[in-house]
């Protein structure tokens, strides 16, 4: 599933006072398989990108083509595209409303017109996907259910619909640490078992890190810098003048550069960090 | 379409009229609707359209602004302008069928229609000028007098500044629940009536948790900095009287009194 964007432009409230352009001619490409990471300020359009992918807004110009079907044509059947993206708001747990966790999970697939054994057999297999046991938690309302497992079963409602592109805005916003991690493990599995295109919408450069192949960064409707996550943390000052910072550690790391240390370049976890220093160590030692 | 209604928006200029007292706005507003049923012929809508179109120049609300507001009332004028030119009898202009178009209906619907467009344009200067929180507390103060036979002025007014502090965030928020449900390919827009009331409910249980959710954080959140109705409370901006307040509500009164001479004539 690969998608290309060309000469994206989007205007909320054209020709009002209250215009403003949300996306200026933005062109992007995105592989088949790949794991992108969509960084930005609020406001930078990051969120109105992602709406566009499955068609939820039209641009006002520009298009937008998801192997090679253009699902910005007037023609097209946007039940088709929203098969093929799957998009998972920000906060996605605002939006259960049905009695049980099951039927939450299966008005997804039902809306997809599938059969009864194949959507329990959906719901089952997400469930699974997003660690949550089946035969428990089923039958319970969502609402008695808490913060992190409401946001699971808001994701595991978009997973049964088998997207081959996954859009997550800000997965984790509002949730404890442990909570975070685990969604984010989870996110990272499912990519590495499906070998879906998965777009990870965040503001925080920490998570985007350590998961993602390929770093867009927005900045006031275009595109600031693309690239792998290394060649991203290497421009620091361009980062920081849209006011994005690298992670804690990468800076660390690059101070000790500053200072003639000589390290691997492509560092983001405080694990691999440590092993590198100690490596570092190790070596003068024996010198 | 929501964005279209411009009945209840605030549209800032800093003109004198937004910087009048909101009790002089809300009793002119009044007058200009009194007024409007006063006049019983065309003469009287020339003063009452240069009256509003003077308000409207001072006020610096762009023209287009204001007829925009009309648009979602284009239907219940059309109606009543018909409503008006098939029902009345008299001397009759045109038959179509068993339906007949009188002089005195055309006559009727245009004064009907006219009316009601002027009633919604004067009306909508109101809010237009002032902000939300203004209106109520002039809205309260004019209450105030009611107080004594049980009227519960001030929670009304706080009511209703709760309300529309809620209208712009509940928009939104249907807004984003209702792209979500359609991301999981719930249909908004086709089926007939049962099958469209069916499809709203992904979209009104969510909307009713989350205003719900709302109602009790901000009980919270105004208990906690002791809120406790309206008793012995003070105001950070008084309301005062200037002198545009007087002369303002003096050429009221001569409008007033010109529309009830346009009635005598």
């Amino acid at each position: 599933m690969s998608i290309k964007i060309e000469n994206l432009t989007y205007i909320y409230n054209p020709k009002s006072p209250f215009e403003t352009k949300a996306l200026d001619d933005v062109s992007l490409e995105i592989k088949d398989g790949e794991f992108i990471g969509l960084i930005g300020h609020t406001g930078s359009g990051k969120s109105t990108l992602t709406q566009h992918l499955n068609g939820l807004i039209k641009p006002t110009s520009g298009k937008i083509v998801v192997n090679n079907f253009t699902i910005t044509d007037a023609s097209v059947k946007l039940v088709e595209v929203r098969k093929k993206v799957g998009l998972v708001f920000q906060y996605p747990e605002h939006q259960l409303f049905e009695e049980t966790v099951y039927k939450d999970i299966a008005f997804g697939p039902i809306n997809l017109g599938l059969q009864e054994a194949e959507v329990q057999a959906r719901i089952k297999e997400a469930m699974d996907l997003v660690k949550l046991p089946y035969e428990t938690l089923k039958d319970r309302s969502p609402f008695e259910l808490s913060g992190g497992q409401r946001r699971r079963v808001a994701i595991a409602g978009v997973l049964a619909m088998k997207p081959e592109v996954l859009v997550l805005d800000e997965p984790t916003a509002g949730l404890d640490p442990r909570a975070r991690d685990e969604i984010l493990e989870q996110i990272k599995y499912l990519h590495e078992k499906y070998k879906n295109t998965i777009i990870l919408v965040s503001h925080s450069m920490e998570d985007i890190a350590k998961l993602v192949d390929r770093i867009i960064v927005m900045h006031r409707g275009k595109v600031a810098l693309t690239g792998e996550p290394g060649e991203i943390f290497k421009q620091s000052d361009v980062l920081e003048s849209i006011g994005l910072g690298i992670p804690q550690i990468t800076h660390l790391i690059n101070k000790l550069k500053d200072l003639g240390i000589h390290l691997r370049e492509d560092i983001f976890t405080v694990e691999e960090a440590k092993e590198e220093i100690l490596k570092w160590i190790r070596g003068k030692g024996n010198a | 379409m929501l964005k279209d209604i411009t009945i209840g928006q605030h549209y800032p200029t800093g003109s004198v009229i937004h910087k009048l007292d909101p009790r002089t706005k809300i009793l002119i507003t009044f007058a200009l609707i009194v007024g409007l049923f006063i006049i019983n012929r065309f003469v009287g809508y020339i003063f009452v359209i240069a009256f509003i179109a003077a308000a409207i120049t001072i006020s610096k609300i762009p023209f287009k602004y204001m007829i925009k507001g009309l648009k979602p009332l284009y239907v219940l004028i059309m109606i009543t302008f018909l409503i008006n030119v098939f029902m009345t009898s008299g001397e009759i202009l045109l038959s179509i069928g068993p339906v007949n178009v009188t002089r005195e209906g055309v006559y009727q619907a245009v004064f009907m229609a006219m009316r009601l467009i002027l009633l919604v344009i004067g009306t909508s200067l109101l809010t237009l000028t002032t902000s939300p929180i203004m209106l109520t507390d002039g809205i309260e103060h004019l209450l105030n007098p009611f107080k004594k036979i049980g009227l519960p002025a001030h929670e009304l007014a706080m009511m209703m500044t709760i309300a529309l502090r809620f209208i712009p965030t509940l928009l939104e928020e249907t807004d984003k629940i209702m792209k979500a449900q359609i991301a999981r390919g719930a249909d908004f827009e086709s089926g007939n009536i049962i099958n469209r009331a069916k499809s709203l409910v992904p979209l009104l249980v969510p909307l009713f948790i989350s205003a719900f959710r709302r109602a009790d954080e901000l009980a919270m959140a105004m208990e906690a900095r002791c809120y406790r109705g309206g008793e012995h409370r003070t105001r950070m901006k008084a309301l005062k009287m200037e002198k545009r307040d007087f002369i303002s509500s003096g050429i009221t009164m001569v409008f007033i009194g010109i529309l009830f001479y346009t009635r005598a004539m």
